[in-house]
């Protein structure tokens, strides 16, 4: 199986293997893009549209112009943001990838008691519930969290780890380095076991082993999960707003976006800016992937031959997890001291404990977790379904302008979700069922609104599980006598599994606690999600306790779910390396 | 589907439960601003007072209602928007998004404080008041070793440095008035000077009025500008915070209006009706509420030491409040504090910790020449770049409202404003470190 080539170089293509690409797409993928364009045009393109053509116009006359353009870069409070956004982001890769690299690692690597569970734990901190989970943070990190009152106390010092934008990094990278991690550690289980023989049979081993064989090979995972992170802390506005940093651009564009009154383009011309450094982050990571083939024919075998670690490595190892975990999940230790907390306030732990702010949620929290369920799931679904669709148009097909597919998706991650749920009432309030009733009322919408804000997710996952499959594959079933759709449906979405399950959860998990379109949208409380009720409790001191309770739900009910798939992972692959 | 039969179900489920309907009936969609303590109150007095009216409550931020009415016009389902800033009712009667009505309660006087109650045209109606205040962390003061403060002006000095919290104007509707109160009280000139001595002093400026509370309540921040219920409900919740109203509170009002082509206008008016009646306005009166009711016969009820503004001259009665004057340059005024301090902090921090490390040195060893400094530093700090006229006038007001007329644009004025306020932070500093070497 040595047919693969070595990863990580520039490769020139063989010519036998090129020559098998199709070089005009079937009537089937043809009809397959236009679906797609339509559903992205209908539930993405049109609705946002509607919205940031502000953006282009002129003041008083209404015509087009890009006179805004200019103003923006004629501000110095926005040229300031963007390059603190551009700063911020990138740092927040490297931290995150920091945490994330050893934990992949690890746990794909070595024979690692409860990898599973770490996988698990290591996905939480993307499951931030919102509001309770910046105040569970700031009592931890805060300035007067626990952390500083103890180190005050002991040694007389204060660490500023949420301060400015240093601050936001730390939280950032702590929020959403599980995106690199989960596309990371689907990757490194793909890796043809083959490969890292052949390499130790050379002699190569240890650090240099990993360096040039074993990560190169992981290369689309990991840069699907950076370019997320990238992307993804660029555009977020929550924490950074939870810190009081003002300066980066995706809150700018939300206070103004969000101002009472005011009439003011700045903030659709700041969003048009999210969206157009999005796709070009997208279309960097695609260009640094170009000219490298990293499929692998030899594929589920388990992926890397799992190493019994020596005693010394597996208490570093032990450690250095425990350590990273420690400090990912602190967050939601300080949630749940949160939900069970009386009063905490000014003091390294909460003053009593207390089951009331349970007892508080339960009666009201069944038709929440219900719709959550509901809702993440089939947008979840739809993601991954659209994930795999555009994936395989844009990678294993000829169409012109494909990649503008994966684009326009992409640029779903840039629109605040403010901005997305106006444009939904806009588009679709007009629209009447045949009972009088606004299409924008019922509660698909939400779900639709969802599906959209995580499609790219999803897609990452599935693109990256897509371009580890060796094309020779699909041409030897076709060889066979097998449909274009046969071939799909036996041998790339099996093989693709663990992506898709990946972006799956990806999606369904940070749809569950979804909020800023999810506000414009919900119609009534028999409609509302998790993230909804607890917005609603978060706007009171009595609401604190109960508001935390519901995080810790939402987070139970994500965790269960993640643990779940991890487990169909981990069993296909098992049952894949037993075929062998 | 799913939702019409739930829907379904649950009106079914609720007129069994109501038995027969009368008068009014049906759903009573409101949309809101408060929190869950002061809808559910609200919510369970009305359907008991009206059986067969249901309240249909969605919660949301002020900023996420007014967009909502205004992009759901065309299909209506809103019969009620409830919520305190007067500018976002402002906003929606000025689209022609409410409906006149007048509520029918008697007793209810003209003003509370200084404050009108209602709208005078009728569009929306008050139906309860809150004054402003200061509220602190008990364990955070004691443990900085701060003292209580008292009055608005105590926030400037330098022991309240890195302090203290506020909700941007921007943000929050009543905040905006608090600011508008003390720049009409204090004139123009001297009104910001205040302003930007207690802002120098700001730890936070944040974006929603909740914000500010929370953060006292964990302890994150020492003192906060907060409204009154914050701090009461935050007390009547156990945390460790105190409040006090300063010698001048200002008094806001909370609003209530009907929604235009409400689908359910009896019911909503009915709301409306119940809200100012003497039931509805003993329900303030709640612990988890604990609002100042707009009746004064009201207060009766109410326990020893509510706060009455309609006894207690100092609460809202001692101020001005021209509200033609504050409607006038509502955004101006928003967008000059974003722009001079909200997105300048770092640097009027700077100053302002400069001008406390000479005041301070000077205090021990006197220096004209510093003194002189200092001063200028202060003038610097207080400059603002646009006059009280200016400020008012249609050109520079225009260019916020979208106006129909070609005229300066938003971006350009924020870029002339930042620049002209952080240009004299930094001299502001320089001064104030040159006065401080003139004195050591």
């Amino acid at each position: 199986m040595a047919g693969a080539t070595t990863a990580g170089r520039a490769h020139v293509p063989s010519a036998s293997s090129r020559h098998f690409l199709r070089l005009s797409a079937t009537p089937g993928q043809i009809a397959l893009a236009l679906g797609i364009i339509v559903f992205l045009a209908l539930f993405l393109i049109v609705p946002v549209g509607t919205v940031i053509y502000v953006a282009f116009t002129e003041k008083g006359t209404g015509e087009f112009t890009l006179v805004n353009f200019l103003d923006f870069a004629r501000t110095d409070l926005f040229i300031r943001s963007f390059w603190n956004s551009v700063y911020v982001s990138a740092m927040s890769v490297v931290v995150a990838s920091v945490f994330a690299l050893p934990l992949a690692y690890i746990t794909t690597r070595f024979e690692f008691r409860g990898a599973m569970l770490i996988q698990t734990l290591g996905f939480l901190p993307l499951i931030m519930p919102p509001f309770v989970g910046a105040v569970a943070m700031l009592l931890l990190f805060g300035r007067n969290g626990t952390v500083n009152l103890l180190l005050d106390e002991w040694f007389g010092i204060k660490i500023p780890f949420m301060e400015g934008l240093n601050g936001v990094i730390f939280v950032q990278a702590v929020h959403y380095f599980p995106f690199i991690l989960i596309n990371l550690s689907a990757a490194l289980r793909n890796i043809d076991r083959s490969m890292e023989e052949a390499a130790q049979n050379l002699g190569s081993s240890g650090f240099r082993l990993f360096r040039r064989i074993v990560f190169p090979l992981a290369m689309p995972g990991y840069i699907a999960g950076a370019s997320l992170v990238f992307v993804k802390v660029f555009d977020d506005l929550a924490t950074p707003l939870l810190l009081n940093v003002k300066d980066m651009l995706a809150p700018q564009a939300y206070l103004r976006v969000t101002s009472i009154g005011i009439a003011d383009p700045m903030g659709y011309v700041i969003s048009v800016v999210l969206i157009c450094m999005s796709v070009l982050a997208m279309w960097i990571s695609a260009r640094a992937m170009r000219g490298k083939d990293y499929a692998t024919v030899q594929r589920g075998g388990g992926g890397l031959a799992k190493r019994r670690m020596r005693p010394w490595e597996s208490v570093l190892a032990y450690a250095a997890v425990l350590l990273i975990l420690l400090l990912v999940l602190a967050p939601h230790i300080g949630l749940l001291l949160l939900s069970f907390a009386t009063i905490w306030s000014f003091s390294p732990l909460p003053d009593a404990f207390t089951l009331a702010h349970y007892g508080r949620v339960f009666g009201e929290s069944f038709v929440y977790v219900k719709n959550t369920l509901l809702y993440a799931s089939i947008a979840g679904l739809i993601d991954v379904v659209l994930g795999t669709a555009i994936a395989y148009l844009v990678l294993r097909t000829k169409l012109i302008g494909r990649e503008w597919l994966d684009w326009a998706a992409t640029a779903a991650l840039a629109i605040p979700g403010v901005v997305l749920g106006i444009g939904y009432l806009r588009t679709f309030y007009g629209v009447q069922l045949p009972d009088g009733t606004p299409l924008a009322t019922l509660w698909i919408t939400i779900v639709l609104a969802l599906a959209i804000r995580r499609l790219p997710y999803a897609l990452r996952a599935c693109y990256a599980a897509l371009q580890q499959i060796s094309v020779s594959l699909e041409e030897a079933a076709e060889n066979l006598g097998a449909t274009k759709v046969r071939t799909v449906r036996r041998v790339v979405l099996p093989l693709m599994a663990g992506g898709i399950l990946a972006g799956f959860v990806t999606s369904f998990a940070t749809a569950a606690v979804e909020l800023s379109a999810t506000l414009m949208l919900v119609q009534s409380n028999a409609d509302a999600p998790l993230a909804y009720g607890l917005y609603v409790f978060m706007q009171s001191a009595a609401g604190r306790g109960p508001g935390a309770a519901l995080g810790v739900i939402a987070v139970l009910l994500v965790a269960v779910c993640t643990f779940a798939s991890h487990m169909i992972i981990e069993k296909s692959q098992k049952a894949k390396g037993a075929g062998r | 589907m799913l939702r019409h039969s739930v829907a379904a179900a649950v009106l079914i489920g609720t007129a069994l439960f109501t038995g027969t309907a009368i008068a009014q009936s049906g759903k009573v969609t409101i949309v809101t601003s408060f929190s869950k303590d002061v809808t559910d109150p609200f919510k369970q007095a009305f359907e008991k007072a009206h059986p067969g009216v249901t309240l249909d409550v969605q919660n949301r931020n002020t900023n996420a209602g007014v967009k909502f009415i205004e992009e759901t016009k065309a299909n209506n389902q809103v019969d009620i928007f409830w919520a305190s800033a007067p500018d976002a009712f402002e906003v929606l009667k000025g689209k022609s998004l409410l409906q006149k009505h007048k509520p029918k309660a008697e007793g209810i006087p003209d003003k509370i404080g200084s404050y009108p109650i209602n709208d005078p045209e009728n569009f929306y109606s008050g139906f309860a008041a809150s004054g402003y205040g200061i509220m602190w962390n008990d364990r955070y003061a004691k443990a900085n070793k701060l003292p209580e403060p008292k009055d608005w002006q105590d926030l400037a000095k330098p022991v309240y440095f890195d302090h203290v919290a506020m909700a941007a104007p921007s943000r929050s509707g009543t905040t905006h008035l608090t600011i508008e109160t003390i720049l009409q009280g204090e004139g123009w000139e001297q009104g910001w000077r205040t302003l930007k001595e207690m802002s120098g002093n700001f730890r936070q400026i944040t974006e929603r009025s909740f914000g500010v509370p929370e953060a006292v309540n964990s302890g994150q921040v020492g003192f906060g500008i907060v409204i009154d219920f914050f701090a009461f409900s935050a007390q009547a919740s156990g945390f460790p915070v105190k409040f006090v109203y300063p010698t001048v509170t200002t008094i806001v009002p909370a609003n209530v209006a009907v929604v235009a082509n409400a689908p359910n206008k009896a019911g909503a008016e009915a709301f409306v009706d119940y809200l100012v009646s003497p039931a509805g306005q003993e329900v303030l009166l709640e612990p988890s509420i604990r609002r100042l009711p707009v009746n004064p016969a009201v207060y009766a009820k109410a326990p020893a030491d509510y706060p009455n503004p309609f006894k207690d001259p100092s609460l809202g009665a001692r101020v001005k409040f021209d509200v033609n004057v504050s409607e006038k340059r509502t955004n101006v005024v928003d967008v000059l504090y974003d722009q001079t301090v909200t997105f300048q902090l770092d640097a009027l921090k700077a100053a302002t910790k400069a001008i406390h490390d000479a005041e301070a040195a000077i205090a021990t060893k006197d220096n004209a020449e510093a003194k002189a400094l200092v001063k200028e530093a202060r003038d610097l700090v207080a400059a603002m770049p646009v006059t009280e006229q200016q400020a008012s006038s249609p050109e520079i007001a225009g260019a916020f409202t979208g106006g129909k007329e070609k005229g300066a644009r938003q971006a350009e004025l924020e870029q002339q404003w930042a620049s002209f306020a952080k240009e004299r932070y930094q001299q502001a500093q320089s001064k104030a470190e040159q006065a401080l070497k003139l004195v050591r």
